[in-house]
């Protein structure tokens, strides 16, 4: 049974189509992160799902129910903000009990509320906090106390819109680890939204990739990089992002490329292209070298291709000077094809 | 187009030190970063070199002239904010043309550079256009149109891409790169997001608490940190950094960790027993079954052409591998770990600084990269 359903929603404000006929099923487990860049519907669908919006068509199944038209509070789901809401005037023991001792919910002794409590802190590593005031915490301390409010209660589906995007990148990575390990232990059904590309594939057990309302593509991480159903779905993810080039620029040379027939353009990522000392190699495109950079432990170079289309190849493992304006060759592996309106065809 | 000199410069508010004794020069047309936490004194520094803030004591020099107590209004400095405050009721183009229009420029003036600089900025579509209309990206445009439209002596940028969301910011850094490419102005910029700095500075000066801790160009700082607090901050993920208690003699190529033998850079110092750190940055990191630093895998991470591997060791520090995603690796794995002996730093844990070893003479051998 699956804990959430999303059937064939539609969702409009005004002129703009928010949600167009959206599906999609979580079960026990999922960690389903939905990705786009901001406007492309993921707070919205989040929203839809906890009741704070009302589809104009389709249905919102919760716990194997029909609950469309239930009220937010009376849906078997909790909902973690960006911003983190903390009630200032309690201390964290107290914020973490206040889902627990609601009188919409079934009335728990404080032995009980106690036990979870304490529970939920030690996950969170927060359980030296708990008499502290909530608003003595560290932004940090107060997303963990803002998740624990969440975790409290045992909900059919938790919904998390952008919970780490306002901590800072250190601490990001430490909770995005706790948060998945969190999710495996309790094998919570999540929905997740982040516009961070490094969030999505390392949190999700399936990445639902939206463009302007329409869910595109829905897959495993890895499905996602290496098949993607589109262009644009291929530069959501992928850092130094994936370089789309007409394919007439690999076609100079003598790359040896079997180009489909129907395709527009090519999809390269920096891995996937290997350099070479000779520009006119059997297998390979000829290019001219813009520039170098170093990033950390990335090692990229931007080459021209004829026509003035930039694609980045890793340059890892090559040991020649890579002087800007030499003529080199470039060995263009597994390219993805996609035909003018940008979706993928099949390698022929 | 100028070189920006800071002596000794000192800011306390009440009992608080913003920034400490801070000396460096930002070099005609270079983009500098100022890169550190919150709370470290970038800002105040920043605000201090445009005349936003006054320096309790010390020196700033623009160009030639001495320019700690000029107002801000006298510096030939723009200043573009991270909430870009653009007029609303003003088109793009006139919200661009305002700084000139405020100087008394002559009309055929402003045009010209108005529209140089809405070509530089690849916005010239937009000049008519309400601003309300515009997406977050164009609307930093326009207030860098504002900014460059003035033609100052230098740029100070505070966190102008930090609003933005993160795909989005990966693509401004690339442009404002470019930008300077073109512009060549003096820039200081101002972050707290390594990757930002990393990706546009010809120098980050690094800040802690107040205090430059470092100085150099970006792949410097990454490949040689002089300090913990550098080492942690620049790179993510970040290095690991596995304790050990030793005394060490110049020359000495090994260390122990635990039970095991770990090969490392050369010393080229004594160091008398003390508590030490072993930094490793993650890809520096294998997975080697013989080894003896025994492990146990507590999550993966997937990025595509990697993965990040958290483990936890029995040595009992947690250490994460940036590894090749053909590399098999599960939750709860039992595992091996072996480190990239040359690529090894070691640092005194007392005060955070970083030991001097053969790695730190390779400082000085020529980089493989630059921008530009």
């Amino acid at each position: 049974m699956a804990d959430l359903a999303l059937r064939r929603i539609g969702k409009r404000f005004g002129n703009v189509q928010a949600i167009d006929d959206l599906s999609i099923e979580a079960a026990s487990g999922d960690f389903i992160v939905l990705l786009g860049p901001s406007g492309a519907g993921k707070t919205t669908t989040l929203r839809l799902v906890a009741g704070l919006e009302t589809p104009d068509s389709g249905s919102v199944h919760i716990g194997g129910q029909d609950m469309t038209a239930t009220a937010p509070a009376l849906r078997d789901v909790t909902f973690v903000f960006q911003q983190y809401s903390l009630y200032p005037h309690l201390n964290v023991f107290d914020n973490l009990a206040f889902p627990l001792r609601s009188p919409l919910r079934k009335k728990l002794g404080e032995d009980e509320i106690r036990r979870t409590v304490h529970e939920v802190a030690t996950m969170l590593r927060i359980e030296d906090k708990l008499q502290s005031p909530a608003t003595r915490l560290s932004g940090g301390q107060m997303q963990r106390v803002a998740i624990g409010r969440a975790l409290v209660r045992k909900p059919a589906v938790y919904l998390m819109d952008e919970p780490l995007s306002s901590l800072d990148a250190k601490l990001r990575n430490d909770l995005r680890l706790e948060l998945k390990r969190i999710q495996q232990d309790l094998g919570a059904t999540m929905l997740y939204v982040t516009h961070d590309q490094i969030e999505a594939m390392t949190l999700a057990t399936r990445i639902g990739v939206l463009d302007q309302g329409v869910l595109v593509q829905v897959g495993t991480p890895r499905q996602v990089y290496d098949e993607p159903v589109s262009a644009y779905v291929a530069s959501r993810l992928g850092s130094p992002r994936i370089s789309l080039v007409p394919v007439a620029a690999l076609a100079a040379g003598s790359s040896g490329l079997r180009i489909p027939h129907s395709a527009a353009q090519a999809g390269v990522r920096a891995e996937h292209a290997r350099l070479s000392r000779e520009p006119r190699r059997s297998g390979c495109v000829a290019a001219r070298i813009k520039r170098a950079e170093q990033l950390s432990d990335q090692h990229l170079v931007h080459l021209q291709l004829t026509g003035d289309h930039e694609l980045v190849a890793d340059a890892r493992g090559y040991t020649d000077a890579l002087e800007p304006g030499t003529e080199i060759g470039v060995e263009v592996m597994r390219p993805l094809w996609f035909d003018a309106a940008g979706q993928r065809i099949a390698s022929v | 187009m100028a070189e920006i000199r800071v002596e000794q410069l000192h800011k306390a508010f009440a009992a608080f030190t913003a920034v400490r004794e801070s000396t460096f020069t930002v070099r005609n047309g270079e983009f500098f970063c100022l890169l550190g936490p919150s709370g470290c004194g970038k800002t105040t520094t920043l605000r201090m070199i445009a005349g936003l803030e006054l320096p309790t004591s010390g020196r700033i020099f623009l160009g030639n002239e001495d320019v700690t107590f000029k107002r801000a209004s006298a510096r030939d400095i723009a200043f573009v904010f991270q909430l870009f405050a653009l007029y609303p009721h003003m088109n793009v183009r006139k919200n661009i043309a305002f700084p000139l229009v405020s100087q008394g420029m002559p009309r055929t003036e402003i045009d010209q550079r108005v529209e140089e600089a809405a070509r530089i900025l690849r916005i010239t579509p937009l000049l008519n256009k309400p601003v309300s209309g515009l997406s977050s990206g164009d609307r930093q445009r326009v207030a860098l149109g504002r900014a460059i439209v003035r033609k100052p002596l230098a740029f100070m940028m505070d966190e102008p891409l930090g609003a933005l969301d993160s795909e989005f910011r990966e693509l401004m850094c690339q442009e404002l790169r470019g930008l300077h490419d073109r512009l060549g102005a003096t820039t200081v910029y101002v972050t707290h997001d390594q990757r930002e700095a990393m990706a546009m500075a010809d120098t980050i000066a690094v800040m802690n608490q107040g205090v430059v801790e470092q100085l150099g160009p970006p792949q410097q700082v990454y490949e040689h940190p002089v300090s913990v607090f550098v080492a942690d901050f620049i790179g993510s993920p970040s290095m690991n950094f596995l304790p050990f208690e030793a005394g060490l003699a110049t020359d000495a190529r090994q260390i122990m960790l635990g039970d095991t033998h770990v090969d490392v850079p050369a010393l080229r110092e004594d160091v008398s027993p003390r508590p030490l750190l072993l930094g490793v940055r993650p890809e520096h990191v294998r997975f080697a079954d013989a080894s003896s630093i025994r492990a146990e895998v507590l999550g993966t991470e997937y990025l595509g052409t990697s993965q990040i591997v958290t483990c936890h060791t029995a040595l009992g520090a947690t250490l994460r591998a940036k590894l090749p995603v053909e590399v098999p690796a599960q939750r709860g794995d039992q595992v091996g770990l072996a480190f990239d002996a040359h690529a090894l730093l070691l640092f005194d844990r007392a005060t955070g600084r970083a030991l001097h070893t053969a790695r730190s003479e390779a400082r000085t051998a020529p980089g493989a990269a630059h921008h530009g």
